[in-house]
């Protein structure tokens, strides 16, 4: 560790390196600038070749069409930042459509099951972030748990998918936003944002968010620096958890239904997405914002292929793989550097 | 200043681990606007103590005051709310962070919740103004080099209102005008009427900068003084423990020396051999047949220039020669096929494989020289173990425990056992005899003679004088990681001589 | 050594047994002959696990050098498809000599797949866990892509045989199974790679001053698990006699690592039990079908494993230990003061 930035230390005669004030260019912005360079040559390579391709509602939908997939991203960012693993994120969202279905069939009332899922989803979270933190398992493992308990339960509650039938569910999958003219939007696309937002704010202004910055940075630190590693580790668990089960509602309000193998696989997109979106796998570099971008990108990819209508939709986890590794080894060029 | 009450009161501090006391009813007291030393070698009980006072560990006897209140530390939050606060040698900053936060992180500047950042920024920059530092306070920390870290570290500290400030070698890997810079500083803070405890392996800095000093060793105290009132020399017996020394008989060694082959042919030649920041470029010839001794203190260098014979770190100037023939020592693959061995200091993470068994550990090396396709059969296995087993008298005497359930001393013959069956020309061991009981320490220093008498040479680095002088043909010493000393050791040349050059550094 | 073995496994060991003498009561047939050949609950048991057993094997292997392979399912998929497609051209779907070349061509292109895990791991430096999400992700992807979107569908009679077939009164899926089994226990134990696998895991920095090549063993070992998931989605596709690029291998990952760690192997590297993955991986598969066989409804699996994963990582974090056991036994590994 410590040899890795000396100056010679006897050679007395050396002039001192004139490094005290010069600093390289922050290389934590170039993935993001990566994505978002991206972003932009995918989205006018799409307008060049496809008609109504430039139409607003086509970039309009994307959030539509990938809002569940942005607020679980959004969770999962917080827990990539501490240098994290959330692996029960797609079984969460199954177990919380399963029940959302099941409850409201049962005739609960629309505004208990939604506060009741939302705080199991929760509650799941902390109690990985628990294990994780008490008993120092490895967040892979733990969180691996968390997805067999879940979806397993989630199977145990019902198998088949449920219809929903509840008014509140139905209104807000039928209602739309007019944005302008011709172009509008559903109220989930609306919530993904806001998630969006109120993360972006609480990890740039509040000091739970610059913790998870820190802890991911360098844990032990952390702790020697007198922040409180350990609440903020399961505090971020939770919210993951919480992201997950939001995710969920709205997938059963897009769908108006429950199904336990809804969401599945869903947790290597969310992951895949904050890679891409810059949000360094080891902890402590990101931000929302390329979470945001990186889900737009694979969003983006599937939107290219549809249009394109002869391409094998397969090639969507292609590129998104080759994506990944590009990012991941583009990641691991910019952490050499700035040590 | 002595005229004070004391900021800081450790008293009776008993610190113990499981089958080891680390800290044995030491007293240690600090006076508010004084810089003072804490010295003692590798073990000796420095960084238990700074822990205990860091909140790190908790105490197990004794009582500590800070203003003459006792208080019970629990953590390091508790120990900053205290007062103390601590800059460690490895920086525990977040790197990835702002200066400014790692200034301020845990205590921004908030107003409804929201950090302020513009005034958090002002404030970093004010504080690091008082410490002669103009830095871009929104860059990350990664964009500085360590010394600038370890002033921002220090900047963290003082804004805290600390009492006491803990120096953990702060200066090990800053250069000259950086090491002016912190100086400039904790005078600063000194004269503000901060304590400082400063540890540092390097005794013209105690000397510079420190208005005390205590030794430790052993996990006791030996003695606390001002500092003009000890020389160098007097503290390096001290810390090293010369008394001890004294009394060993060191008739064998002339014998041993006569005994030595005159006409024996160097089996190693560095020239110029060194890497920036580790150990400055040195010479050193090894023959065949002979033992040479690394003498120094801890940090003086003699662990980087070992493992730069071994390619276990990258020299990057200089070339090495073995047997005559040039050679890039790029990995440690490279320098056991040229028949160099070595045995690292960090017994438990570089050395022994805990899991493994005695057996499995001792053919480790010689296996991973033949490669995974050539097994080396059970049954020779068996009995090269056996031997070795008996040859070094390692207990227990059963090749299928784990080697982790062995003690210090009987790890290390484990070690040492699996260089010997490579059969090398060259063996490097760095500090084989730490941590271990007598007896042991007595087997492995009568085992290096015999091979050395053998035929093999060998490079032996000991923190210990009195194991140096009475195994050694020649003695390097080190200093300020720089080797400043290159001696013969022939009937004139005792403890006395090399701590002079040791506390000097100058060949007198 | 046999009894530290023997405590390691006696209780997935003894679970086996209770869950075997359940499915002995509950089953119409346990074991009896037909045809000269062996057939009941017993068999099937068997016949089942032999594509957990092989990509539990090289799990085994990867996880001794402190790595993981998340890729192993998505390679199942590939190499299933990869011998369908071919096996699909052929003229003759039911000569022997080119099948078995197939064959050999879908471990071949299985075990380059390794290769890619073994080069980003060792030699670009990805920790193993994020190196293989990218084939995880994009595996499937390329899968569908060979298969083009669509299940292959085989009539081969030979390639059938390997995963339907009997030689000598038992299933060849469990002959495979058993001599791969046997070829590792070889591969390690009779040459020294076992020692240097548990060492390199055990302690990379040591390892490496005792003058390990580190490298080429770890990219050997990620090969060898690819090799062997290549054989594991060939048994899955002859059993189904189609390539299914979807639900070929889905989450097998996760079973494999869970058979290696109730084998007794330890996530962070070092000792591994080849014998204790095989009982592992069986065990798996009988708690399965034991499920089924009293009536639960099978999705109920997912929680029983869930429980197990929390019950072993619970037993193997040090920190519960402490708790629990206290300082009955004084660990020797912390005797020496830090200095």
């Amino acid at each position: 560790m410590t040899t890795v930035d000396m100056t010679p230390v006897t050679d007395k005669g050396t002039p001192t390196n004139p490094r005290r004030r010069v600093y390289r260019p922050n290389a934590k912005y170039i993935p993001i600038i990566a994505t978002l360079s991206l972003l932009a040559i995918m989205y006018s390579s799409g307008v060049a070749n496809y008609e109504n391709f430039g139409d607003p509602s086509v970039f309009v939908n994307l959030f539509r069409d990938n809002a569940v997939l942005l607020v679980v991203a959004v969770g999962m960012t917080f827990v990539i930042l501490t240098g994290g693993i959330d692996l029960s994120v797609g079984a969460v969202i199954s177990l919380t459509t399963v029940l959302t279905a099941t409850l409201l069939k049962g005739g609960w009332p629309p505004l208990v099951v939604l506060p009741a899922v939302l705080i199991l989803g929760a509650l799941i979270g902390a109690g990985q972030g628990a294990v994780i933190h008490f008993f120092k398992v490895e967040p892979f493992i733990a969180t691996l748990a968390g997805l067999f308990l879940a979806r397993g339960t989630a199977l145990t509650i019902n198998q088949q998918s449920i219809p929903i039938r509840d008014d509140m569910w139905k209104a807000i999958s039928e209602y739309r936003i007019v944005l302008a003219e011709g172009v509008v939007t559903k109220p989930i696309a609306i919530v993904a944002m806001l998630a969006v937002l109120i993360a972006a704010v609480t990890l740039a202004w509040t000091r739970f968010g610059r913790n998870v910055y820190a802890i991911g940075g360098n844990a032990d630190s952390a702790l020697l620096m007198g922040l409180p590693v350990g609440r903020t580790k399961i505090a971020v668990y939770t919210l993951s958890g919480f992201c997950a089960a939001l995710g969920g509602v709205l997938f059963s309000i897009n769908s108006t239904s429950g199904w336990a193998l809804q969401g599945n696989g869903l947790e290597l997109d969310a992951i895949a997405a904050c890679v891409i979106g810059g949000v360094l796998l080891t902890g402590g570099s990101g931000y929302v914002w390329g979470t945001l971008l990186g889900v737009l990108v694979t969003g983006l990819i599937q939107t290219i292929i549809n249009f394109q209508g002869d391409l094998n939709s397969a090639w969507t986890r292609i590129i998104v793989g080759v994506l990944l590794f590009a990012f991941i080894v583009l990641q691991r060029l910019v952490t050499r550097k700035a040590r | 200043m002595g005229e004070q009450s004391p900021v800081l009161e450790m008293t009776g501090i008993r610190k113990v681990f499981p089958g080891v006391v680390a800290l044995d009813g030491v007293d240690f007291r600090m006076f508010p606007g004084e810089v003072h030393a804490l010295m003692g070698e590798n073990g000796a009980g420095k960084s238990t103590l700074i822990k205990t006072l860091t909140g790190v560990y908790e105490i197990d006897g004794g009582e500590i005051k800070l203003g003459g209140v006792p208080v019970r530390i629990s953590g390091p939050l508790q120990a900053q709310q205290a007062g103390v606060s601590t800059v460690y040698q490895e920086v525990n900053l977040c790197t990835n962070l702002s200066v400014a936060e790692n200034i301020f992180i845990g205590r921004e500047p908030r107003r409804f919740g929201k950090i302020q950042w513009g005034r958090m920024r002002r404030r970093a920059a004010e504080l690091l103004a008082r410490l002669d530092l103009d830095l871009d306070v929104s860059a990350p920390l990664s964009s500085y080099s360590l010394a600038i870290q370890q002033m921002v570290a220090i900047a963290r500290a003082i804004d805290v209102e600390a009492r006491v400030l803990i120096l953990d070698e702060p200066t090990s890997s800053l250069d000259a005008s950086e090491v002016e810079q912190l100086f400039r500083v904790m005078r600063q803070l000194k004269e503000s009427g901060v304590a400082i405890l400063f540890v540092s392996h390097f005794l013209d800095q105690i000397y510079e900068v420190s208005d005390r000093l205590t030794v430790l060793r052993n996990g006791q105290l030996i003695s606390e003084h001002r500092v003009e009132e000890l020389s160098q020399v007097q503290l390096v017996e001290k810390m090293i423990g010369k008394e001890l020394a004294a009394l060993e008989d060191l008739e064998d060694k002339a014998q041993r020396n006569r005994e030595r082959a005159a006409e024996a042919k160097p089996i190693l030649e560095a020239r110029g051999l060194g890497r920036t920041g580790a150990i400055a470029p040195y010479d050193l010839t090894i023959h065949e047949g002979e033992v040479v001794g690394l003498a120094g203190l801890l940090g003086s260098g003699r662990t980087e220039l070992a493992r730069l014979l071994f390619g276990a770190d990258k020299a990057d100037h200089g070339e090495l020669a073995v047997a005559g023939k040039p050679v890039n020592l790029r990995n440690p693959q490279v320098a056991m096929r040229q028949g160099i061995a070595f045995s690292s200091e960090n017994r438990r993470t570089e050395g022994i494989i805990g899991d493994l068994t005695v057996r499995e550990n001792i053919i480790l090396a010689l296996q991973a020289a033949r490669g995974w396709t050539r097994p080396i059969p059970r049954k020779k296995q068996d009995e090269i173990v056996d031997k070795y087993i008996k040859a070094l008298q390692i207990r227990p005497a059963d090749p299928e425990r784990p080697v982790r359930n062995l003690s210090g001393g009987n790890q290390q013959k484990v070690l040492l056992a699996r260089w010997l069956i490579t059969e090398p020309r060259l063996l490097i061991i760095d500090e084989p005899t730490r941590g271990i009981d007598v007896g042991a320490k007595a087997e492995i220093q009568k085992l290096v003679a015999e091979l050395s008498d053998g035929g093999m040479a060998v490079l032996f680095v000991s923190a210990e004088l009195e194991e140096v002088l009475r195994l050694s043909h020649k003695i390097a010493v080190l200093r300020d990681r720089r080797l400043v000393e290159e001696l013969e050791n022939t009937a004139g040349v005792d403890a006395d001589r090399i701590m002079q050059t040791i506390a000097s550094g100058a060949t007198s | 050594m046999t009894s530290i073995l023997k405590n390691r496994l006696f209780w997935p060991a003894a679970i086996l047994v209770v869950l075997l003498v359940i499915n002995m009561f509950t089953s119409r047939q346990f074991v009896t002959v037909q045809d000269g050949h062996l057939f009941g609950t017993l068999i099937d048991i068997l016949r089942n696990s032999a594509p957990l057993i092989l990509v539990g094997l090289g799990m085994t292997l990867v996880i001794s050098t402190g790595g993981i392979d998340l890729s192993v399912g998505s390679v199942m998929a590939i190499s299933a498809a990869v011998a369908c497609l071919l096996i699909q051209d052929l003229d003759d779907q039911n000569s022997v000599g080119p099948v078995l070349l197939i064959i050999g061509i879908a471990i071949v292109v299985s075990m380059l797949m390794g290769l890619w895990n073994g080069a980003l791991v060792a030699i670009i430096g990805i920790q193993p866990i994020i190196a293989t999400l990218i084939l995880m992700v994009a595996g499937r992807g390329i899968a569908q892509l060979i298969t083009d979107g669509q299940i292959i569908n085989v009539q081969s009679g030979p390639y059938a045989t390997i995963a339907s077939g009997f030689f000598a009164a038992l299933p060849v899926a469990l002959l495979i199974a058993v001599a791969a089994t046997v070829l590792i226990l070889l591969l390690t134990r009779r040459t020294a790679l076992g020692l240097l696998l548990e060492s390199v895991g055990g302690s990379p920095t040591a390892s490496r001053l005792a003058g390990i090549g580190a490298r080429r063993i770890t990219i050997m070992v990620y090969v060898v698990a690819g090799g062997l998931a290549g054989l594991a989605g060939l048994i899955y596709s002859a059993n189904i006699k189609s390539a299914d690029s979807i639900s070929a291998g889905n989450l097998i990952e996760l079973d494999a690592i869970l058979a290696v760690v109730i084998g007794g192997t330890a996530l962070v590297g070092g000792r591994f039990s080849i014998a204790g993955t095989v009982l592992g991986a069986v065990l798996i598969q009988t708690l399965a079908v034991t499920v089924v066989a009293v009536g639960i409804p099978s999705e109920a699996n997912l929680l029983f494993k869930a429980v197990v994963v929390v019950a072993l990582c619970l037993f193997q974090s040090p920190t519960l230990r402490e708790k629990v056991f206290g300082r009955l036994t004084p660990r020797t590994a912390r005797a020496e003061v830090p200095a």
